[in-house]
């Protein structure tokens, strides 16, 4: 119990020094998870103890660097649960078309399977040309796989189903050129998007939106940074704008649950009140 | 060391929760160690049972209809209340946090599996230390050896049934290669141990 308890100290002294040094703030983010992930680095880090480990990062930035891809999760798919574009398509694009110009957020892209569903989503409803799309995360790394647009072919292939479900009007191949074991995305899906680093724990709103897409985010998050991005998503929505979350998150416990309403409860489809 | 349930020595500790985790041939196992539980139970029990997706999603209004506490899927962020049984949601790691809610996460799988026992039992084994009750039934990987060992190492009680009439022997001899667990008992005495362990923390 003694070692435990020294662990949970030097948990909390590895992210309040992340913080302090590299301003990334993982301080209130679910601890169970957190926990996980920097064990599990610190064997890959062959470090004895997160001590050891935390003096690495504080002196070195790359291990730092090295260390972010262990603390954020980049586990994503195109079209993931297929009935949630299903109704984005149903529900929320006849409203969108109704506006001149859009812009839309999504926010925690990764690598960037859920930029690319979006853009294809958009393409096929005739509405690419006119919006903007800002795709945010905190790892750059991952940013940069997202602008590359390279997923492993084998993935797609699983992907290829997710998008006929999702109300898919093409052939899934049509948007990618295979190379290897590589799916290639057309380049013209991200013509329209900006890649940006940006935090929901620590920056605050760029710009008016109508759509914003955060799944499987806020699940690594406690309350109070949950509440933190309802706001900024809540700030950075237009009058009725769209909310999007992954199939397990929930606005109903947060202190803006009376500012959204539920558009289609089951798919966490959310509407500006 | 293996204590039977017979012995009048037997002294079970106070525990504030049961984890149970379960895979091939669970769903008959699980009813069948839960059918003990009366109205009044008062500990909650957090379960992770592999089973694909589509049939997972089916799971609590299956134990809803045949058991008299309130069951549910567990949601993100949930406060952890008592009497109540959760099960985790299709696709995602179920975590007992530190102020005893839960909390859901999507990282790798454990041994092909999403949720994973190992997951809720390290965790569990956590937040609650000696006060929590682990028990691993049958199954056909490895996964919740490791968290059950954990929850022994934090001074918690661990029950493992026993391979020999288990459907699938794989999980709970796992569980025995890493650690000698409290109990090592038949479904019928496992549903026994429940209603005592209940009796004596409520």
């Amino acid at each position: 119990m003694e070692h435990e308890r020294n662990i949970d100290i030097e948990l909390r002294l590895l992210i309040e020094a992340i913080y302090l040094k590299y301003s990334y703030d993982f301080r209130d983010y679910s601890g169970a998870s957190i926990k996980r992930r920097v064990n599990h680095a610190l064997r890959q880090f062959d470090c004895k103890t997160i001590s050891v480990l935390q003096d690495r990062v504080l002196h070195d930035a790359a291990a730092f660097m090295q260390l972010l891809q262990f603390l954020t999760i980049p586990v994503s798919e195109m079209f993931r649960d297929p009935s949630h574009f299903l109704a984005i398509r149903r529900e929320v694009v006849p409203v969108l078309k109704t506006y001149p110009s859009i812009k839309v957020w999504i926010a925690g892209c990764s690598t960037g399977e859920e930029v690319y569903s979006t853009a294809i989503l958009l393409r096929e409803e005739g509405l690419l040309e006119r919006t903007i799309i800002y795709a945010t995360d905190i790892n750059p790394t991952s940013l940069e796989k997202a602008k590359q647009g390279i997923f492993s072919l084998e993935n797609v292939r699983a992907y290829t189903e997710n998008y006929q479900k999702a109300g898919g009007q093409r052939a899934f191949s049509d948007y990618y050129t295979a190379a290897y074991d590589y799916a290639i995305f057309d380049k013209s899906l991200r013509e329209n998007v900006t890649f940006a680093d940006h935090s929901l724990a620590t920056d605050s709103v760029f710009s008016e939106t109508q759509f914003i897409s955060c799944r499987n985010v806020l699940i690594y998050f406690n309350k109070k940074l949950q509440d933190r991005a309802f706001g900024l998503f809540h700030e950075s929505l237009c009058h009725r704008g769209f909310l999007v979350l992954g199939s397990k998150e929930t606005l109903d416990f947060s202190s803006y649950s009376g500012d959204f309403e539920s558009l289609v409860k089951q798919e966490r489809i959310y509407r500006k009140s | 060391m293996n204590r039977s349930l017979t012995d009048p020595q037997r002294n079970l500790p106070v525990v504030d929760a049961i984890v149970v985790g379960a895979s091939a041939g669970g769903v008959e196992a699980l009813l069948k160690i839960f059918s003990t539980i009366g109205p009044d139970f008062r500990l909650p029990i957090i379960t992770v049972l592999h089973l694909s997706d589509e049939r997972r999603s089916q799971l609590a209004q299956v134990f809803q209809s045949r058991l008299p506490i309130p069951v549910k899927e567990a949601d993100d962020k949930e406060t952890i209340a008592p009497g109540t049984l959760y099960f985790a949601a299709p696709g995602y790691h179920l975590s007992v946090e530190m102020d005893l809610s839960l909390s859901f996460s999507q990282e790798e799988r454990v041994f092909h599996s999403r949720p994973s026992i190992d997951i809720l039992f390290a965790s569990a084994a956590d937040a609650y230390g000696e006060r929590l009750a682990g028990i691993l039934l049958t199954g056909a990987n490895h996964d919740g050896a490791q968290g059950l060992a954990t929850i022994k190492r934090n001074g918690g009680l661990t029950v493992v049934q026993d391979p020999a009439q288990a459907q699938a022997r794989t999980m709970p001899e796992a569980a025995l290669a890493l650690h000698t667990p409290d109990y090592l008992l038949s479904l019928p005495d496992i549903g026994q141990l429940l209603v005592d362990l209940e009796r004596i923390a409520c």
